[in-house]
C-alpha cells in the first residue's frame, strides 16, 4: 500500500516532528525572490476537488510547485464526477495517467480512506467531511510552535462547531500526542460528549469563559452551517454565546494567540476586532500552509 | 412413493422436545416417523456426527423481486437460503411494486413456486406503497398468503395510521412487524452515534431512535391487543422494554440478527460499506443485551436481514451507500460461534430461534418433525472447519462483512418439502 496522508491519528509523534521541522526549514523560501526548488522536478500531483475550496487548493498548488513538481487542479463541478461517473472510477481514471500522488478534499467522511483501499496510488487528504485536515492541523502545530517552544503543558481551547469539524478532530488528535491540555467548546448540540475520550488531555465545556481561562492558545472555528442536517443551534444567538469578542481576550493568557482555519465569518465566530488584532495569527497560518504541504508533499512523494 | 431416509443423526426437535439419536423417515414430502427406522428405504442419507432439525425459518429476508433484479431474485436468494439452511424464508414487501396488495403477493407466491428452492412466504406492507398514510389491501393480502404485515425500512411514523394498522391486521390474526426507527432522529445518520461515529466523523444513528419507536409500538399493541413483533432488536433500551412487556403478558415478540449479536461499531472496518446496515452495529454494551435477551428467551428468533445490494451501490463514499448486507450462508455458523461455542445457549435453544420461535411468532405449521408435518429438514454440524467466500455465495450480491471469516459448524445438508435442494460439496 502507497503512504499517503490521511489523517494525523495514524501518525506518531515523530513524524510529525519531522513533517513539522522540514517545514520549518521551507518557511524562509516563502521570502526568497526566486522561489522554486526542484525537489520534486518531474513529478506530478494532482489536486481532486471535491467542494469548494480556495486556500488549501491553492496552498498544496502552490507548494507543489515550489518544489519544482507539475500540479494540476481539477474541481468537481465541470467534471466528470458532475456528469455521474463515481468515485471510484473518476480516481481510476486519474490514477492510470500515473501521477505521483492525489490530493483530495472531499464532503463525505473516510472518502480518501475508501479509495486507498482500491488504488494503488498515494492519497493526501486535503479534508474529509467531518472527520480530518491532516494539514491544517500540522500548519496550525508549525504557526503554534513559530511562538512557542513546545506545545507540551499547552493549554488550547477550541471553540465552535466541534461536532462537524475536521479541523478540531485532526488538532485534537496532534496536540494531544504532544501532551497538551485541549478545551473543547460549544453548545451541546455541537459538542458530543464522546469527544472527551477521543485523546487524552481532553475536556469540554459549553461555557466559553470557561474555556478561555488561562488559554495559550484560541482555535476558533467555522460555522459550518451546511454541515448541519438541521439547525443544531440557533444562529441568531450563536455569536452571542460562542463568538470571540475582545474582551473574552483577558480571560486568556496575556500572550494568548487567536487562530482560525479560514475563511472567516465576521461577527459570527469572532468579532473584527479580534479577527484584526495583534493576537491573530491568521495570516501566519494561511502563510505556513504553504510551507507544511511542501513537507507533506516531499514526504509523500520525495 | 418417494421415500428418504436420514439414518443416525443426533435429532433436535425442540417442538416435542425431542434431543436425541434417532433417524428421520421423509415419505411423499411429509415427515414419517422419527426414531430406529429399520425398514430399507429407497433413499438413504447418512447423519452420523451431524445435527438432524426441522427446517431453518428465516422471517426477514429481502427478496429484491419483482422489480430490484440486479440486486437478487426470488430464485438466487432461495438458493442462498438453503445453502444457508434455510428450508422457508419471509419476503418483505419493499419491493417494485411494493407488496401492498393481492396481485402482488400471489406473484411472488406463483414466482417462489416455480422458481425457490425454499418454501417463500410474503409479508405485506402496512401501508400503500410504504408510504405510511393510507392501509394497505391487508385482508385481500392475507387471502392470497401473506403471514405477515411490515413497512420494512419505511417505518410508519404516523402514530394513528400504525395504531389503526395494528386494529386491523388484528382482525385478521394477522402480527405487526416494525422495523421501529424514528426517521426524524436517525435523519442523515450512517452508523450507531457513539464513541466511533464521533471519531470518524460520521453521523449517528442514535438508540434511542429505535428505542422510541419500540415503546410507540409496545404501548398501542396494548391498546390495540395486536401481536406486534419488533424486527431486528439491536438496543439494550429496546430489548429490555420488550422483555418487560412479555413479563406483563402482551403479545410482543422480537427477532435478533447474527450481525447484531456477532459485532459492535467498534469492530467495523472504518468506511466499509459491508458494515453499513439499519439499524447499524451497535455499542458492545447494545450487543451484549441482545445476547442476553437471546439467552433469557426474550428474543423469540434469529433472523438475518439479508439485504442485497450490487457492488456499484456499495462501492461508494460510505455516506451514500445503501443499507444493509447479506446474510443467509453465515447466519448458522454466526450463531454457532457466538452463541453455541461460547456455552451461552444449548443447541436446543439455537434450533427453536430458528424454527420453533419464528413459527410462532407467525403461525406457520413449520418448524417441526412431528409425524405428519411437512418434510422441512435442516441437517448442520457442529464442529465443521469452513471459509465463507463471498464470491461463490448463491446470492446475487457480495456485500457480507464476513467474506473470508473461518467458521466451526455450519449447514451440511437442507431438505424442502421432502427434496434435497442443497448440499456441501
Amino acid at each position: 500500500m502507497p503512504a499517503g496522508m490521511l489523517g494525523i491519528e495514524e501518525l506518531d509523534r515523530a513524524e510529525i516532528e519531522a513533517i513539522l521541522a522540514r517545514a520549518k526549514h521551507f518557511q524562509p523560501i516563502q521570502d526568497q525572490s526566486l522561489k522554486k526548488l526542484d525537489t520534486l522536478r518531474g513529478k506530478m500531483i494532482v489536486n481532486l476537488f471535491f467542494e469548494a475550496s480556495t486556500r488549501t487548493r491553492t496552498s498544496f498548488e502552490i507548494a507543489a510547485k515550489r518544489l519544482g513538481a507539475d500540479a494540476i487542479s481539477i474541481a468537481a463541478s465541470g467534471s466528470s464526477v458532475s456528469k455521474g461517473e463515481s468515485l471510484v472510477d473518476t480516481l481510476n481514471t486519474l490514477a492510470a495517467m500515473r501521477p505521483n500522488a492525489i490530493v483530495m478534499r472531499h464532503s463525505a467522511s473516510g472518502a480518501p480512506h475508501f479509495l486507498a483501499r482500491h488504488l494503488a496510488m498515494p492519497i493526501i487528504n486535503a479534508g474529509d467531511g467531518t472527520h480530518e485536515h491532516p494539514t491544517q492541523a500540522l500548519l496550525d502545530a508549525r504557526t503554534i510552535l513559530d511562538r512557542r517552544p513546545t506545545l507540551e503543558g499547552l493549554r488550547v481551547a477550541i471553540i465552535g462547531d466541534i461536532a462537524h469539524s475536521r479541523v478540531a478532530r485532526s488538532n485534537v488528535y496532534l496536540l494531544s500526542k504532544f501532551g497538551a491540555e485541549i478545551v473543547l467548546c460549544g453548545p451541546a448540540s455541537l459538542l458530543p460528549p464522546q469527544l472527551a475520550q477521543m485523546a487524552p488531555g481532553v475536556t469540554l465545556t459549553n461555557d466559553i469563559r470557561e474555556a478561555l481561562l488561562g488559554t495559550d492558545v484560541i482555535m476558533m472555528l467555522r460555522v459550518q452551517l451546511e454541515r448541519q442536517h438541521e439547525a443544531a443551534f440557533p444562529t441568531a444567538e450563536y455569536f452571542q454565546f460562542y463568538g470571540l469578542r475582545l474582551e473574552h481576550l483577558a480571560l486568556a493568557k496575556p500572550d494568548a494567540i487567536v487562530m482560525h482555519p479560514g475563511p472567516i465569518n465576521r461577527g459570527r465566530e469572532l468579532s473584527s476586532e479580534v479577527a484584526d488584532s495583534q493576537r491573530s495569527v491568521i495570516l501566519n497560518q494561511v502563510e505556513n500552509g504553504v510551507a507544511v504541504r511542501m513537507a507533506v508533499l516531499e514526504r509523500v512523494i520525495g | 412413493m418417494p421415500q428418504l431416509l436420514i439414518k443416525n443423526g443426533h435429532v433436535i426437535d425442540p417442538a416435542s422436545a425431542t434431543d436425541t439419536q434417532a433417524d428421520v423417515l421423509i415419505q411423499d414430502g411429509y415427515i414419517a416417523a422419527v426414531g430406529a427406522v429399520r425398514a430399507p428405504a429407497a433413499e438413504v442419507l447418512d447423519a452420523s456426527g451431524l445435527i438432524v432439525a426441522p427446517g431453518f425459518i428465516d422471517m426477514h429476508v429481502h427478496l429484491r423481486e419483482p422489480g430490484f433484479e440486479h440486486a437478487e431474485t426470488i430464485e438466487t436468494g432461495a438458493r442462498a437460503a438453503a445453502a444457508g439452511g434455510f428450508t422457508s424464508i419471509c419476503s418483505m414487501p419493499n419491493t417494485l411494486p411494493v407488496n401492498d396488495n393481492a396481485t402482488v403477493t400471489s406473484y411472488i407466491i406463483e414466482r417462489a413456486r416455480k422458481l425457490a428452492a425454499t418454501n417463500v412466504f410474503p409479508i405485506g406492507a402496512i401501508t400503500k406503497n410504504s408510504a405510511g398514510e393510507e392501509l394497505s389491501a391487508i385482508g385481500s393480502m392475507k387471502a392470497a398468503g401473506v403471514v405477515a404485515i411490515s413497512d420494512d425500512g419505511r417505518p410508519v411514523m404516523n402514530a394513528r395510521v400504525m395504531r389503526r394498522a395494528m386494529e386491523f391486521a388484528r382482525s385478521f390474526d394477522l402480527p405487526v412487524i416494525d422495523h421501529c426507527e424514528d426517521l426524524h432522529l436517525s435523519a442523515g445518520g450512517d452508523m450507531h452515534e457513539g464513541y466511533e461515529s464521533v471519531r470518524l466523523g460520521l453521523h449517528g444513528i442514535p438508540a434511542s431512535s429505535e428505542d422510541v419507536m419500540v415503546a410507540r409500538d409496545i404501548l398501542l399493541a396494548e391498546t390495540t391487543g395486536a401481536r406486534f413483533h419488533v424486527a431486528h432488536i439491536s438496543t439494550r433500551n429496546a430489548m429490555a422494554m420488550v422483555a418487560y412487556a412479555k413479563q406483563r403478558g402482551l403479545p410482543i415478540t422480537c427477532e435478533a440478527t447474527p450481525h447484531h449479536f456477532s459485532l459492535t461499531d467498534s469492530q467495523m472496518v472504518p468506511y466499509d460499506s459491508n458494515f453499513k446496515m439499519k439499524p447499524p452495529l451497535r455499542s458492545a454494551c447494545d450487543t451484549g443485551a441482545v445476547v442476553e435477551g437471546i439467552v433469557s428467551g426474550a428474543v423469540d428468533a434469529i433472523a438475518t436481514d439479508h439485504a442485497p445490494h450490487p457492488g456499484s451501490e456499495k462501492m461508494q463514499e460510505f455516506e451514500k451507500c445503501p443499507f444493509g448486507i447479506i446474510g443467509l450462508e453465515t447466519a448458522l455458523g454466526l450463531a454457532l460461534e457466538h452463541l453455541v461455542h461460547t456455552g451461552k445457549i444449548t443447541l436446543a435453544r439455537l434450533v427453536a430461534l430458528f424454527t420453533t420461535g419464528p413459527a410462532r411468532v407467525l403461525h406457520l405449521d413449520r418448524g417441526t418433525l412431528a409425524e405428519g408435518a411437512p418434510a422441512d429438514v435442516t441437517i448442520f454440524s457442529t464442529d465443521l472447519r469452513w471459509t465463507y467466500d463471498v464470491n461463490q455465495s448463491f446470492s446475487k450480491s457480495r456485500n457480507s462483512p464476513f467474506d473470508g471469516h473461518a467458521f466451526r459448524g455450519g449447514p451440511v445438508a437442507t431438505i424442502v418439502n421432502g427434496a434435497v435442494v442443497w448440499q456441501r460439496e
